[in-house]
This record gives structure tokens, C-alpha cells and sequence, in this order.
């Protein structure tokens, strides 16, 4: 076990306890307004504090982390599900199928996540709906880059030579040999998409573009403190290190699992 | 070389113009007639008409895509279909201030990248090298909205050193402008930063395993003085590759960095557009940043060419 994936897995796993925690218990509701305990610093009725409207602060949090993972999981899910068949067809097939698969990849790289959600949001308006597909196609070209690119590894390999002389179906090389041999390369790849998906939300739900309130999520909870970043910065630092303890949790799995799963391409990184 | 410069071009073609067609799908023939949009749901059909007729959207989808595609190439937008305004002007003033801003925060990022990630990578086996890297992964984690809110509650509202929002051109007061900018570049500059440092350090690290450096330290010279003289070119190629990726993270992070401090650019003009469902503005300005991307991904292409001996000899 070494220290990236001990660390990355501990603060993943501290956004899922909480959000799943969310579910079971929260000190108080998240969304009912109370003036009298308006901005307030920590305390032991409020955690965390209260918000300009009195709202508990720590609540917000816990319930905060559903959004920032359903979005993230349904994304990656949308990418993982189109951009590995996609890419393992395109290593598999070669020719004509690669270049147009990888070119349509180089296309969509070209609109990186924000940038397709906000044009789907000025379309569609903003939902956590079209944040999550949004999301999801921009991170498709990254996982069918990925799943090429070890395809054209693995049909080098003398057991894929041997599947092709018994004469197995493409599909069933497909996933008897190809995508197994994968699992490691897409797993890393989920990790570092999925970190970039809760950035790419959190700025969106900052922009007023992501899921609408009162649905508390981090990136709205910042746009919402931005009369007191001044007065009450607390409003501000509390859904901050909520994003950056999730963002950094995703990557530093990321790099953990590479250095577990591929020692080679470790070498040199932090 | 030039075959291989032509190739570049030939891609950036190729690329750009699949680009105007997603964009158009995506803007134009999914929400549907942006006449009946523009009309509200009240209105009548012969309102629907009548605007369909003015916008010319009346046409068949090629003819408006034409028209659009072409106007694009002589940098004519057309008119929006909410404010009835020229969208072009707007987007040529704008443009400029989301350029000054993006370029101050890759060349801040660079200027802070390069010398510590090279000294990272030299020292990667003490705790200095260690500490750097620690740092580095911290940065990542702060995206560039967030470590904007910071500065701005902290430098400006707390510590009152700079101002908190605001753009001055650079022509009307560049002191003023000078004072405003400081902000806005370290938060887009801050994570970039920590990016292109890893992969400065990986660079470097891998340059220092190869036989040439080897070579130049049994020559005499100190480990940093072999680097600096023979290394620093051949871990240019990778951080050049990841600075034009970099680019176009920039370039979308500013138009978040815009609205935390109040910036008239790109970004701005794009969110008003959605505010207002001005899909022609919102069409162009995404366009606008597409185009920006690409280019810049084609200049690195071209540079790439130029700086690896390798490349050139190849054709």
C-alpha cells in the first residue's frame, strides 16, 4: 500500500461516508431558513456555523457530497460505458473505424467539459441533468484514448494470436482478453476523470449553471457567500475545502493506482 | 519538416470545421427554430413566421449553416436574436481581454513551473524535492474559482492591498490595470502551475537518466549545469504538450475567473448570453474559444516540429 492510495482512499472514502451519512442523519434540515442564527461562527448547536440565512452549515456540507458524487458517477459512468467499446473497436479494427473514431475524439477534446455544459445549460437550462451529460461526452475521448491505446498492446500479445486461431469471435476476444487486461488503465482513468468531473460541477453550480437550488451543493454554496467573502469568509472556506478534499481524494487514487498497477508509468510522478 | 508543418495545417482545417458543425448541431438544430425561441410561448404563428423570415431561419439547416460558416470566416457573427445587436464588435473587444488575462497566467504558471519543478526533479531524493511535490498536489486540488474567492477575501477585502473586482484597459491607466489584473492571474495561474510542475519534474527526471547527461557530467559539469546545457531542451517536448493542453484549461478556467472578479471578457459576455438564452451569442462566443484552442494547439504542433531535431529528420 503506498501513501498516495492510503491518502487517496481515505479522503474518497470520507465523501462517500459523509454523503451516505447524509442520508441516515443530519443535525439539522438543510434548507430551512432561520434569521435569528443567521452567519454564525462554530459553535455546539452549529458546527460548522449558520450561513446568511441561518442555514446549518455543516448540513449543507454532508448533503453537499450527494450531488458532487451522483454527478460524478453518472458521468464517468456515461464515459466509461461509450469511450472504452468505442476505443477498444478502434484498437481492435484499425483502419478506416480507428481514424474516424480517434479523430471524432480529437474533435470533442477540443470542448472541454465546462464549456459543453454551459452550452447545454443556455439550451436546456441549468439541471443536474445536462451537467451530468454534459460532463460525461467531454470525458468520452479520454477512455477511448486509453482503451486504444492498451488494445494495441494487448493484440500484440501471443494469447490474443492464439484466441484469433481458434477462431473466437471479435466480441469474445473482446472481453475474454482485451478488456480485462484494460481493468487497470480504466480504473486510473476513472479516478482522474472523476476528479475532474467534481471540479468541472462545482464550477458549474457556481456559475448558477449546475443543479438549482435549494438542493445544496459545494460550488452553489460559494456562489451563494459571495456578499461576505469579505465579512464571513467562513460561508466561502467551508464548501473550498469541501471541493479541494475531493478533488485531491480522486487524484491522489488516481496516482496511487498507477503506481500500484503500472510501476513504469510511476516512475517520476509524485 | 514542411510536410510535416503542412500535416499540422491540414489537421487544423480538418478539426476546425468538424468543430463548426458540432457546435452548430449543438446550438442550432437541438433547441429547435431559435425564431419560435425568440417569439416567447405566446406567441402566434404568424409572429413564429414573421421572425423566422427576419432571422432567416426559415431556410433550410445547410443554407443557415453556410450563412453562418461563411460570415465566421470573414469574422461576421450576425445579429443576435435577443438584443438585435452585432455580435461581432462585442466579441473583438472582449476577445482581447480574455487574451491579456490567459497569457499573463500561462506565462506566470511557466515562470513558476519550470524552476521549481526542475529543482524538484533535481532533488527528488531529498526532503526539499519531497516538499515541492506535496505542494504541487495541493495546488491541483484548489481549483482556480476557488483559490480566487480566497485571494480576493483575504488581499482585498481583509488586507485591502489591491482591489477586490474590476478591469482597466491597459491603455487607459496602466497602473490601475496593473493593480486589478494581479488577482484574476495568480488564481487562473495557481493551479496551472501545479500542473505543468509535475510534468516539468517527470520531464526532468527522465532527461537525467539518459546517456548524453551522463556524458556531459563525466565531462566535468555540476549535475544543474549538465541539465541547464543538455537536458532543458529535450524536457521542453513534454511540458510544450502539456502547456497547449494546459492553454485550453486556461482559457475555459477564465471564464469562471472572470465572474468571481467581475471581468468584461469572453466569459462574461458567454454567461450573460445563457442568462438571457441569446443562443447566436452564445453559439459565437463558444466558437470564438473553440477556434482559440485549436490554434493554439497548432502552434505547439508546429513548435514541437521545430525544437525536435528528431521530428525535423523524419519525411
Amino acid at each position: 500500500m503506498n501513501f498516495n492510495l492510503l491518502a487517496g482512499s481515505a479522503l474518497v472514502g470520507l465523501v462517500v461516508i459523509v454523503a451516505v451519512l447524509s442520508f441516515v442523519w443530519t443535525p439539522y434540515d438543510p434548507v430551512r431558513i432561520n434569521p435569528q442564527v443567521k452567519l454564525q461562527l462554530p459553535s455546539a448547536q452549529h458546527w460548522l456555523g449558520t450561513d446568511n440565512l441561518g442555514r446549518d452549515l455543516f448540513t449543507r456540507i454532508l448533503v453537499g457530497a450527494r450531488i458532487t458524487l451522483l454527478v460524478g458517477v453518472v458521468s464517468v459512468g456515461i464515459a466509461v460505458l461509450i469511450g472504452t467499446p468505442l476505443g477498444i473497436w478502434a484498437g481492435m479494427k484499425r483502419g478506416a473505424v480507428e481514424e474516424i473514431t480517434m479523430r471524432g475524439a480529437d474533435i470533442l477534446l477540443a470542448f472541454p467539459a465546462l464549456l459543453l455544459a454551459i452550452m447545454f445549460a443556455a439550451i436546456y437550462g441549468a439541471s443536474t441533468v445536462s451537467a451530468m451529460a454534459a460532463i460525461g461526452l467531454a470525458s468520452v475521448p479520454g477512455f477511448a484514448r486509453v482503451a486504444r491505446a492498451g488494445t494495441l498492446q494487448v493484440m500484440n500479445s501471443e494469447y490474443i494470436l492464439a484466441a484469433r486461431a481458434a477462431s473466437q469471435r471479435p466480441l469474445r476476444i473482446a472481453r475474454r482478453h482485451v478488456l480485462p487486461n484494460l481493468a487497470g488503465m480504466l480504473i486510473i482513468q476513472c479516478s482522474v476523470t472523476f476528479a475532474l468531473a467534481v471540479l468541472a460541477e462545482a464550477a458549474l453550480s457556481f456559475l448558477g449553471l449546475g443543479t438549482p437550488p435549494p438542493v445544496p451543493s459545494w460550488g452553489r454554496m460559494l456562489q451563494e457567500s459571495q456578499q461576505y467573502w469579505g465579512t464571513f469568509p467562513l460561508m466561502a472556506i467551508l464548501p473550498g475545502v469541501a471541493i479541494a478534499v475531493a478533488v485531491m481524494g480522486f487524484n491522489l487514487l488516481g496516482d496511487g493506482l498507477r503506481d500500484r498497477f503500472d510501476p513504469k508509468l510511476g516512475r517520476g510522478k509524485a | 519538416m514542411l510536410i510535416r508543418i503542412f500535416k499540422n495545417l491540414a489537421r487544423f482545417i480538418v478539426t476546425f470545421l468538424a468543430a463548426t458543425l458540432v457546435v452548430f448541431g449543438i446550438m442550432r438544430v437541438l433547441p429547435g427554430d431559435p425564431a419560435a425561441i425568440a417569439a416567447g410561448e405566446n406567441a402566434t404563428p404568424e409572429i413564429v413566421e414573421q421572425l423566422a423570415k427576419e432571422f432567416g431561419t426559415d431556410r433550410p439547416l445547410p443554407v443557415q449553416f453556410w450563412d453562418w460558416f461563411s460570415g465566421l470566416l470573414r469574422g461576421d457573427f450576425g445579429v443576435s436574436y435577443v438584443t438585435r445587436t452585432d455580435i461581432s464588435p462585442l466579441v473583438l473587444d472582449k476577445v482581447q481581454v480574455s487574451l491579456i488575462l490567459v497569457t499573463l497566467a500561462m506565462l506566470l504558471a511557466l515562470a513558476i513551473a519550470i524552476p521549481l519543478g526542475t529543482l524538484a526533479a533535481v532533488r527528488h531524493k531529498k526532503a526539499s524535492g519531497a516538499l515541492i511535490s506535496a505542494l504541487s498536489q495541493l495546488g491541483i486540488a484548489i481549483p482556480g474559482f476557488l483559490l480566487g474567492i480566497l485571494l480576493v477575501s483575504l488581499v482585498s477585502l481583509r488586507l485591502g492591498w489591491l482591489p477586490a473586482n474590476g478591469w482597466t484597459p491597459p491603455g487607459e491607466d496602466f497602473g490601475d490595470f496593473i493593480r486589478r489584473i494581479i488577482l484574476p492571474v495568480t488564481a487562473l495561474a495557481g493551479v496551472q502551475s501545479a500542473i505543468v510542475m509535475r510534468y516539468v519534474r517527470s520531464a526532468v527526471l527522465e532527461t537525467m537518466h539518459e546517456d548524453y547527461l551522463r556524458t556531459a557530467r563525466a565531462k566535468g559539469l555540476s549535475p544543474m549545469k549538465a541539465l541547464l546545457k543538455h537536458g532543458l531542451r529535450n524536457a521542453a517536448i513534454p511540458v510544450l504538450t502539456v502547456t497547449s493542453v494546459q492553454f485550453a484549461a486556461l482559457i475555459i478556467g477564465a471564464v469562471v475567473i472572470e465572474r468571481v472578479f467581475v471581468i468584461p471578457g469572453l466569459g462574461s459576455m458567454l454567461l450573460t448570453a445563457v442568462g438571457n438564452r441569446d443562443l447566436l451569442t452564445v453559439q459565437s462566443v463558444v466558437m470564438v474559444l473553440v477556434a482559440i484552442t485549436l490554434l493554439i494547439n497548432l502552434i505547439v504542433d508546429v513548435l514541437y516540429t521545430i525544437l525536435d531535431p528528431r521530428l525535423r529528420a523524419a519525411d
